[in-house]
């Protein structure tokens, strides 16, 4: 302040000079400040911030993507994957009254203690329980008990259970599949989720579809060539002759002639893949592909074929099997029942080791090896079953004459049901082996020729003079139908030895005229006192085939009354191998 | 000069509004085909359980054990059975 300013007194103070450029300046770097920064966000960091932006409108997305359905061969499910909820908790934020406590366990099918033990657990996170059905979970949100939450995940379904579980398979954890066709078929069948980023709005609506990240891949569905009809007939039969006889197990094959699909395909005994806790292993395994055994009589028709083929003899030669017994070498084989001479048609029809043994040693080794290899023998079905086995067919340099002899017959060579069955085509058609394979074929299949035409229409005459009165199998008649087929019975090697049990089979086709279905049946150590193939697995091939021919609509070749009764119920069934 | 720039000053102020509007359209459409996307799925979902459902109720082992047990049906012996010749299939 000057005098100067205090003399007029009247005026306003002056401001200070230099307050105004000061001020001015401060503005101005603030200014700049303000603009640098801006100027940094907008430039240098702006990741930063348009990060912390669309994490706030944009989302990415899970796109499901669920499992194929597996279907039967007129697309009746077999297995569906449906969505289901998994129930968890954090046990110590649980806090529910005794009364919501009630009513969830209610709602989860658990009993109640068993629940108060999963929330007492130390852990972080429990799962209450896997698979709950959505009505259930909807139950269980509406208590709204804090702490317990839902998950969506998808459960498999199996509306055939224990008829067909051997085959179809089951899935494990995440629907990956574990055993049978929903393993094998993992790639086809299995659903890769895709995923995709949005925008959404603050109702949490997607509004913007701004990428895909990945698109999904929806499981696709499979068409089995099981016939559900045949094939719970199959199931059916087969465990009620398991039963009746007492046995370990059974396995049941029917096979379309033309195509080489399997219709039906049964095991026992079986287990429920829908409720498999409690399931033994042993129970799961596809015995008819999975496991072999020594086939017994059921191959001599291929020994025949062989000799036939070679024009080694003729349906009318006669071969002497007196006494009953053969030694080669060192060792001594049996016919069960002593007859003297026989046809070449006889020996098949009544099943004569002997006979069978006579005529495999009149043929080269490696001819009756290349008849075995050609009808499928020692190498896999290839059905597209995981796990399949070749069983066991020994190079024909290394066969001694005894085992050469025991091979005639089926023993000392091991097969599996499904080669069994397969290499009957042989004869149900004009001597051609066609693939095999559980998937629907749209129609005929080629397949591939293995022995003359002649031979095989005579072999399938023989094989049709099996079932008649003085054949093993009178048993295996079917009304109607003219049938053609073989029985088998033979005993098991335990450790090397040869033990008092038996496995029984069956293999045949019809109608003889004009073959449709091959069958074939084993049972694994009947133990209810008969063990002949004839009179354990014959009725069961008889009932199955019948009912089987019935569904297709297959015209019958013979009259309703042709069922004829064996002679003597006791002697003509009487075989062993 | 200065109508002219008026004139497009003006088009632009419309382009850009309707840009806003039809952006806002585009995504209330959008919400609504999502939803019935959701819906769709839900469909899909239900077909699967039903089809399940009917399996369960159609399984052969079921049809069999009621025509047998509450119907008493049985399949014809041979003797009641006639062939009629000439007969389709």
């Amino acid at each position: 302040m000057t005098m100067a300013s205090a003399a007029r007194g009247a005026q306003p103070p002056r401001l200070p000079p230099r307050r105004a450029p000061l001020v001015f300046g401060a503005l101005l770097v603030l200014l700049a400040l303000l603009a640098a920064r801006s100027l940094y966000l907008q430039r240098i960091d702006r990741g930063f911030l348009q990060e912390q932006g669309s994490s706030r409108y944009g989302r990415s997305l899970e796109v499901p993507a669920h499992r194929g359905r597996i279907l039967d061969r007129f697309g009746e499910p077999l297995a569906i994957s449906t969505p289901v909820k998994a129930i968890w908790a954090w046990p110590d934020k649980v806090e529910a009254t005794p009364e919501q406590m009630r009513k969830l366990a209610g709602a989860l099918d658990l009993p109640p203690q068993a629940l108060s033990a999963k929330l007492k657990s130390d852990a972080d996170f429990v799962y209450l329980k896997k698979g709950v059905p959505p009505d259930a979970a909807a139950r269980i949100a509406a208590l709204a008990i804090p702490g317990i939450h839902d998950d969506d995940e998808y459960r498999r379904y199996y509306p055939a259970g224990e008829v067909l579980s051997h085959v179809v398979g089951f899935t494990g954890d995440g629907d990956v599949g574990q055993e049978g066709i929903e393993l094998a078929q993992q790639a086809w069948l299995g659903g890769r989720p895709g995923s995709r980023r949005v925008i959404i709005n603050r109702r949490g609506e997607v509004v913007e579809d701004v990428a895909s990240i990945r698109a999904p891949q929806e499981g696709r569905d499979l068409a089995l060539s099981i016939d559900s009809r045949l094939q719970y007939t199959a199931f059916r039969e087969l465990k009620a002759a398991v039963d009746a006889n007492r046995a370990k197990a059974g396995g049941l094959v029917i096979i379309d002639v033309r195509t080489g699909e399997i219709l039906a395909l049964a095991n026992c005994p079986s287990y429920n893949p829908n409720n498999r806790n409690h399931a033994a292993r042993e129970r799961m395994r596809n015995r008819a592909l999975t496991d072999t055994f020594e086939p017994g009589s059921t191959l001599k028709p291929f020994t025949i074929a062989a000799a036939l083929d070679a024009g080694k003899v003729r349906p009318g030669t006669i071969v002497d099997t007196a006494p009953g017994t053969l030694t080669i070498g060192t060792s001594t084989i049996h016919d069960a029942h002593r007859e003297g001479a026989l046809t070449i048609e006889q020996v098949v029809q009544k099943s004569s080791n002997i006979g069978a043994a006579k005529i495999a040693l009149s043929l080269a080794p490696e001819t009756m090896w290349t008849m075995f290899s050609e009808a499928g023998f020692g190498t896999p079905p290839k059905s597209g079953f995981p796990g399949e086995v070749s069983g066991r067919l020994r190079p024909a340099k290394t066969w001694r004459p005894i085992e050469q002899a025991t091979m005639a017959y089926g023993h000392g060579i091991s097969v599996n049901l499904v080669q069994l069955a397969r290499a009957y085509s042989l004869f149900a058609t004009d001597g051609e082996l066609k693939p095999v394979t559980l998937f629907r074929e749209a129609g005929p299949v080629a397949g591939r020729p293995v022995i003359k035409p002649e031979t095989a229409r005579e072999v399938r005459h023989m094989l049709e003079m099996v079932v008649l009165p003085g054949g093993t199998a009178p048993k295996a008649q079917v009304a109607g139908y003219r049938v053609a087929g073989k029985t088998g019975t033979a005993h098991k090697l335990e450790d090397g030895v040869y033990a008092n049990k038996y496995v029984s089979s069956f293999v045949g086709f019809a109608p003889a005229s004009n073959p449709r279905l091959i069958v074939a049946v084993m049972i694994d150590e009947p133990s209810a006192g008969q063990y002949y193939g004839g009179s354990v697995a014959a009725p069961v091939f008889a009932s199955v085939m019948g009912a089987a021919l019935r569904l297709l609509g297959v015209p019958p070749d013979a009259p309703v009354n042709n069922v004829l009764p064996s002679d003597d119920d006791d002697g003509d069934v009487r075989e062993e191998t | 000069m200065v109508k002219v720039n008026l004139v497009l000053l003006a088009l632009l102020v419309m382009c850009a509004l309707s840009l806003v509007s039809s952006r806002h359209q585009a995504r209330k459409l959008f919400v609504e085909l999502e939803r019935e996307q959701a819906l769709a799925r839900g469909y899909e979902v239900e077909y699967g359980q039903l089809q399940l459902e009917q399996s369960t109720w159609a399984v052969p082992a079921r049809v069999d054990r009621i025509a047998r047990d509450q119907l008493h049906m049985q399949i014809p012996g041979a003797a009641r059975v006639q062939l009629i010749e000439g007969a389709p299939r």
